[in-house]
């Protein structure tokens, strides 16, 4: 094991002339704010994902004469990006511990694949107990997931303790699992699944809707708010009680004023779509009310609630934890860990074992959403995956990346995508826009870095 | 065979290496070597390129479990199979490399391995809050505790290997050419450093290239050649030009001859 140094220390190759003058211009206009910017202590890489994003919408907005910017487009948006969303977050550990998993999408399928035979055969057939029990979606669910750690772990264990390098192990799975798919389910679509378990796509099934509503809605929104500002006062505190350096306290109330803001305005867009004329008719006639005039809030999608908790639950392990600290220490510096006595193979089985996990809960977010599991399941979304994680700032070289960085890379992604469905882009365009953009990002990120440091 | 014994004190070692054994592949690079370290004590292990003395040291630390041989930690054998076995026993290691994760910020490189959790996470600002007491005793100028190490000075990103060590309640210390990289201002702290762990009753194994350094500072210095032990000297027993013959020729100086030492002067 050789000792390395993540780029840019000793980057000496420099970017070509009209590049650096760009990011040098690019850094001297943006040099009055970076004072306050200091102050407001955010991370600079994320505001400028943000900004790129911006950028993104915006101008999709304009070419597609308001369409882009719809709550429709947005409702739809969110639910997309929820699934790739979903195996981001796991990709940033598996990436920053200096691995990779080439085998989420297939795992995806196999996945997806087991647990719709889970709800639509071997529960009411094999074990006699009938369709549409109340608890289908949350024993399939679990056993998914379970299997998925299984699944992923397996594969940890050939990387961890087997010494073959993951990007092999995990090629293998890709072809194994996918694989394994046409064996067993020779070529048949699973369909249909468990009505409550379709709602964790975000789909409707009569007068039930995938998503929380116009109330609870808003009351997730307010419960994040407050979330925000606990955390906030409780961070500032524990600060004060070491004596460190507190931020000003306009900066705090400007980050919590926009953290809320942020979350409110999503609530309002996923609000502001209104059900299907139809299915509004129908709920409103099972509610006993007339139909109102704007009609009935959607609210937002379970895939968009599950890819929050994923999201918190996975930056939780990430910072918050001795599992991920050691995720970051071992992709900076493997041979430092484990004379730290970290247990090396251990932290990396158990990152793809999570990686597994999340595959399942992302195969539970595509099959209910498509109400079927079909052959060609999650096939290339290791590519999206990966890509997502990359654009949000985490570093091949090992032991630099976030959770929320690869959630916004997912979501530049899918706008990409999106947006280019919207304007009747053919699909080989959009792969090379995306392959450019993935490019790009990477390469403008990297100069951004090596002038950093 | 050692010409002058050195002084064994009647006290239990602290720590004692018997008859350690160490092969890579059919490389001997370390051959039944025996040294041991009292409480209070410096001991430089000197040696040329390749002599072994990285590679003996890594056993006590639990890098490198020896193929053959005793460890005794107060005179009781034990097993050190890996480095947290080590650090349970109170031995730490500064080593040569630093073994720092670059990417991460000093708090977190002095924990590492040994987080302070509350409430089923990690308690950051405790352990900012320790490593600032702990590095302000080495470097009171050192103010990057949220950068990560990558970015901080040769001098610093020591300081927080050292602060890693000494945090612990260490009983021994094993430090791999502590000053190799650092500048005369930071090399003159580090020996005050290493005076004050002495006096404090830590035993310390000094392994160094400068033979200078180890005169300066250790009371016995233990020389090896070639994965075998020449001898450990008496610092007041020997001159440099002794332990450099000792060094270069792997013979203890009692066997030198007048020609030999003639050259050595060059």
């Amino acid at each position: 094991m050789g000792v390395s140094v993540p780029s840019g220390a000793s980057a000496e190759t420099g970017p070509a002339g009209p590049v650096r003058a760009i990011v040098t211009s690019l850094r001297s206009a943006l040099a009055p704010v970076s004072g306050p910017l200091r102050s407001l202590e955010v991370d600079t890489r994320m505001l400028g994902m943000v900004a790129a994003l911006a950028v993104i919408w915006i101008a999709f907005d304009i070419v597609s004469g308001g369409t882009f910017l719809s709550p429709r487009n947005l409702w739809n948006l969110s639910v997309q990006s929820a699934s790739i969303g979903i195996m981001a977050t796991g990709m940033v550990l598996i990436i920053v511990s200096r691995n990779i998993d080439l085998s989420v999408g297939s795992m995806l399928g196999f996945l997806g694949y087991t647990m719709a035979m889970f709800q639509a055969v071997w529960i009411p057939q094999n074990l006699g107990l009938g369709l549409e029990q109340p608890y289908t979606w949350i024993v399939t669910l679990l056993v998914g997931i379970a299997l998925g750690a299984v699944v992923g772990g397996l594969q940890g264990f050939v990387v961890a303790y087997g010494g073959v390098p993951s990007f092999i192990v995990t090629l293998g799975g890709l072809l194994i699992w996918r694989g394994l798919i046409f064996r067993y389910a020779q070529g048949q679509t699973i369909a249909p699944l468990d009505t409550t378990f379709q709602m964790l796509g975000g789909g409707t099934v009569g007068t039930r809707v995938g998503a929380l509503g116009e109330w609870p809605s808003w009351a997730l929104g307010a419960v994040i708010c407050v979330a925000i500002i606990f955390l906030m006062i409780a961070s500032r505190r524990r600060k004060r009680r070491y004596g460190f350096p507190v931020r000003p306290m306009w900066a705090e109330v400007l980050v919590g004023a926009v953290a809320c803001g942020v979350v409110l305005g999503t609530v309002w867009v996923a609000n502001s779509y209104p059900l299907p004329v139809n299915v509004a008719a129908a709920v409103a006639e099972e509610r006993g009310i007339p139909v109102p005039p704007g009609g009935i809030p959607t609210g937002v999608a379970f895939p968009v609630v599950i890819m929050l908790i994923v999201t918190l639950v996975v930056t939780f392990l990430g910072t918050r934890r001795r599992f991920g600290r050691y995720v970051y220490a071992i992709g900076g510096n493997p041979e430092a860990a484990a004379l730290a006595g970290i247990n090396v193979r251990r932290t990396i089985m158990l990152a793809f074992a999570l990686m597994g996990s999340l595959a399942a809960v992302s195969a539970a977010v595509q099959t209910a959403r498509l109400d079927a599991a079909v052959t060609s399941l999650g096939v290339q979304n290791e590519l999206d995956v990966i890509s997502a994680a990359v654009i949000g700032g985490t570093s091949f070289s090992g032991g630099i990346g976030t959770v929320p960085g690869a959630i916004l890379g997912a979501v530049v992604m899918q706008s990409l995508r999106s947006g280019m469905v919207l304007l009747l882009v053919d699909s080989p365009t959009q792969d090379i826009v995306v392959g450019i953009v993935l490019v790009a990002a990477v390469g403008l990120d990297t100069l951004f870095r090596r002038r950093v440091s | 065979m050692a010409p002058m014994p050195a002084p064994v004190p009647q006290r239990v070692p602290l720590v004692e290496l018997r008859n350690i054994h160490v092969a890579f592949g059919g490389v001997r690079a370390v051959a039944g070597v025996t040294i041991d370290l009292h409480a209070g004590e410096v001991v430089g292990v000197v040696g040329g390129n390749g002599a072994g003395k990285t590679t003996l040291m890594r056993t006590l630390s639990g890098a490198r479990p020896p193929d053959a041989g005793q460890i005794l930690v107060n005179g009781q054998p034990v097993t050190i199979g890996n480095p947290r076995d080590a650090k349970a026993l109170g031995i730490e290691t500064i080593y040569q490399t630093l073994a720092l994760a670059d990417n991460l910020d000093a708090p977190a490189n002095v924990f590492l391995g040994r987080e302070l959790t509350g409430g089923g996470s990690l308690n950051d600002a405790a352990m900012e809050s320790a490593t600032r007491k702990v590095i302000g005793r080495l470097n009171p100028n050192f103010k990057n505790f949220k950068t990560p190490v990558l970015r901080l000075s040769g001098g610093q990103r020591q300081a927080v290997a050292i602060a890693r060590a000494i945090h612990f309640n260490a009983r021994a210390l094993i430090m791999d050419e502590p000053t190799a990289a650092l500048g005369p201002a930071e090399t003159a702290q580090v020996h005050n450093l290493i005076k004050q762990l002495k006096s404090e009753g830590i035993g310390i194994f000094l392994v160094s290239h400068d033979i200078h350094d180890v005169f300066d500072l250790s009371e016995r210095i233990s020389v090896m050649y070639h994965g075998r032990l020449v001898g450990t000297v008496n610092k007041n027993d020997v001159t440099t030009d002794e332990v450099l013959g000792m060094i270069i020729l792997g013979k203890p100086p009692t066997k030198l001859t007048s020609q030999e030492l003639a050259e050595l002067h060059g």
